[in-house]
């Protein structure tokens, strides 16, 4: 009984919300390993692209809101993602347009897009602020949870409850189908391939007569959807404030770096190990403890080896250890 | 190139933060001219080329190269002497200061490289000529990417040639031997289902048998009715196959003839043939 409740204090505590952050980083890690992978320069400005698209999507749904428009059990911000995702997209092809089409048109080395993305990523910081303001803004809404701890722990007479938020739920149906959908079209359709074929050697790409501006241009079209999913399945998972999405950006570099930058697959996984990493080494372990260790071995403190404040070292740390030791990433992505 | 500030390369090398495997070094043309009628001269022919990179100094001077229909031309000369640049100029990848390019009685000096592919130009550059992370299936079918008909019949055609592509169909190119390689490359070039083929030292970096061996390839692609322009290190061998050959000398046409008499003028043979 004892292991069946530790069990089930893991699942709920780290197990569940890992699970759905680490998918929401997967998602965002996605964003950066295509621009890597295909425009070859990071991108700063992704975090705040993910900001962009997610307050144009709280906008809709405050929108739809206000029309009495609902969609059931689930967060009408799903209703409005579409939306959000055009904007994102309009913003991102504007952008693209204006800045990055001139050190293209250069043939600019990366290290100067790098920058590039600095500057965009400021303007877009500003442009988010400016619109929405700087504060929290709760947009979800619907049933709040899948399985409520209180019913779970009837139904199985257990004393601890697991609970699964319906963003949890959300969150990671949306990764897999996401995640899934991208798979395939990288791999099975024709641009896919195009855009496979323009990462892997531009020159050779334009021999055989693809076009290097309709390749960027799906890229970016690509990125703005998979940062307008990953922000809002975040923002309704926790809340949305634009400084929390530009600090993101630490774990979702950390996420791309670790799995391998420009791998896909290294991408998803990078997701899932930085987020298992903040939360398990962020979690107070006392009572999970407490039901495994025998009788009077049990700890009095709260072993907790880091406060959530110094969650985003863990981040740093595990950025460190690949670096140092697998400069390549997990999955073999471009040699750092 | 080295006057564009944004190509500085300077803190460029962090892997962490830039990309650079697989960078384009081919000119940016959104916009490039179009083509105009030239009647008459070879099928393929760069007449009187002046250029070098960018604003650097020029590499070819009045450097003529052309094939014509059912031909193999084959340029050869000393390292340095202007020979793959002699073939990048006739594909449109360095500014040409005077002089022009034609193509089946088309000048088409003015157009950009993709351009030239969707005129009927198969390119096979020496370096980095496949699709290294892509099957090799999936390198013959971007090789056909600007066709929008059925390409299968193509792939067929290409399997027949290089049998052991068909074998390797969903092995990564990158894992394949150099020869291996050399074939996925021109077979890439022959899925557009070229009206003219340009091979960059084809043979660069394989063993003697592989080297006969891809010899014996290009002679068979040449035998389906495609002019094939060369650039070739084994002068000697190449020379035998060839119907044309130029002598390329510090980018300058110092001697051209049909393989056989190069082969057996004195003097090429004293300076480039080893005696």
């Amino acid at each position: 009984m004892d292991l069946l409740n530790a069990i089930v204090a893991i699942a709920n505590y780290v197990l569940v919300p890992a699970i759905s952050y680490g998918s929401q980083l997967a998602l965002g890690a996605l964003g950066v390993t295509l621009i890597y992978g295909i425009l070859r320069f990071s991108n700063f400005a992704h975090g705040d692209t993910m900001a962009f698209g997610t307050m144009v999507t709280v906008l809709v749904t405050w929108w739809f809101q206000s029309l009495g428009v609902s969609f059931g059990p689930l967060p009408t911000a799903l209703l409005a993602l579409p939306l959000g995702i055009l904007g994102c997209m309009a913003l991102l092809l504007v952008t693209d347009r204006a800045v990055y089409r001139f050190y293209r048109q250069q043939k600019a080395k990366p290290v100067i897009l790098v920058i590039v993305s600095m500057g965009v990523m400021f303007i877009m910081n500003g442009l988010v602020r400016f619109i929405i303001g700087p504060d929290d803004q709760r947009f979800s809404d619907g049933a709040r949870f899948i399985i409520k701890a209180r019913e779970f722990k009837q139904a199985t007479g257990l004393s601890e409850g697991l609970a699964i938020k319906t963003t949890q739920g959300i969150t990671i149906v949306t990764a897999v189908v996401v995640v899934a959908l991208l798979f395939w079209f990288l791999n099975r359709t024709r641009t896919g391939k195009s855009m496979r074929a323009y990462s892997d050697n531009e020159d050779l790409a334009l021999l055989s007569g693809i076009n290097p501006e309709r390749v960027v241009l799906y890229t970016w079209m690509i990125v703005a959807a998979l940062a307008t999913i990953a922000g809002v399945l975040y923002g309704l998972d926790k809340s949305f404030k634009p400084f929390v999405y530009f600090q993101l950006l630490l774990p979702i570099f950390a996420s791309a770096i670790v799995g391998g930058l420009g791998n896909p697959i290294g991408a998803i996984a990078g997701g899932f190990i930085i987020a298992f990493s903040e939360v398990t080494i962020t979690y107070a372990w006392k009572k999970v403890l407490g039901y495994l260790m025998p009788e009077g071995l049990q700890p009095e403190g709260l072993v907790q080896l880091l406060s959530t404040d110094y969650k985003f070292a863990v981040s740093f740390v595990i950025l460190l250890i690949v670096l140092l030791f697998r400069p390549t990433g997990l999955f073999r992505g471009k040699a750092v | 190139m080295s006057d564009n500030p944004w190509q500085d390369d300077r803190g460029n090398k962090d892997a962490s933060i830039t990309n650079k495997e697989g960078m384009g070094t081919v000119p940016y043309s959104s916009e490039a001219g179009g083509a105009h009628p030239a009647p008459g001269g070879p099928f393929l022919i760069g007449e009187a080329m002046t250029g070098g990179y960018g604003k650097g100094p020029d590499i070819l001077h009045e450097c003529t190269v052309a094939v014509d229909r059912g031909e193999i031309a084959v340029i050869v000369g000393p390292n340095g002497a202007g020979k793959s640049t002699a073939m990048k100029a006739v594909f449109g990848m360095l500014d040409l200061r005077s002089g022009s390019v034609r193509l089946d009685g088309e000048d088409i000096t003015d157009l950009s490289p993709q351009a030239r592919v969707a005129r009927g130009m198969g390119f096979v550059p020496q370096n980095n000529n496949i699709f290294t992370t892509m099957t090799v299936e999936e390198n013959l079918e971007m090789g056909a990417f600007i066709r929008t008909d059925d390409i299968s019949e193509t792939m067929e055609q290409v399997y027949e040639l290089f049998p052991i592509l068909r074998e390797k169909r969903r092995q990564p190119a990158g894992e394949l031997s150099g020869g291996q390689r050399q074939q996925v490359a021109v077979g890439r070039a022959l899925m557009t289902r070229p009206k003219v083929l340009m091979l960059d030292e084809p043979t660069a970096g394989v063993s003697p048998i592989v080297m006969d061996e891809l010899f014996d390839r290009i002679i068979e692609v040449s035998r389906t009715g495609i002019p094939i322009l060369m650039v070739e290190q084994n002068a000697r061998q190449a020379l035998e196959i060839a119907d044309k050959g130029y002598v390329l000398v510090q980018g300058r046409n110092a001697y051209s003839g049909t393989g056989k008499e190069l082969l057996a003028d004195p003097e090429v043979r004293k300076s480039f043939l080893g005696g």
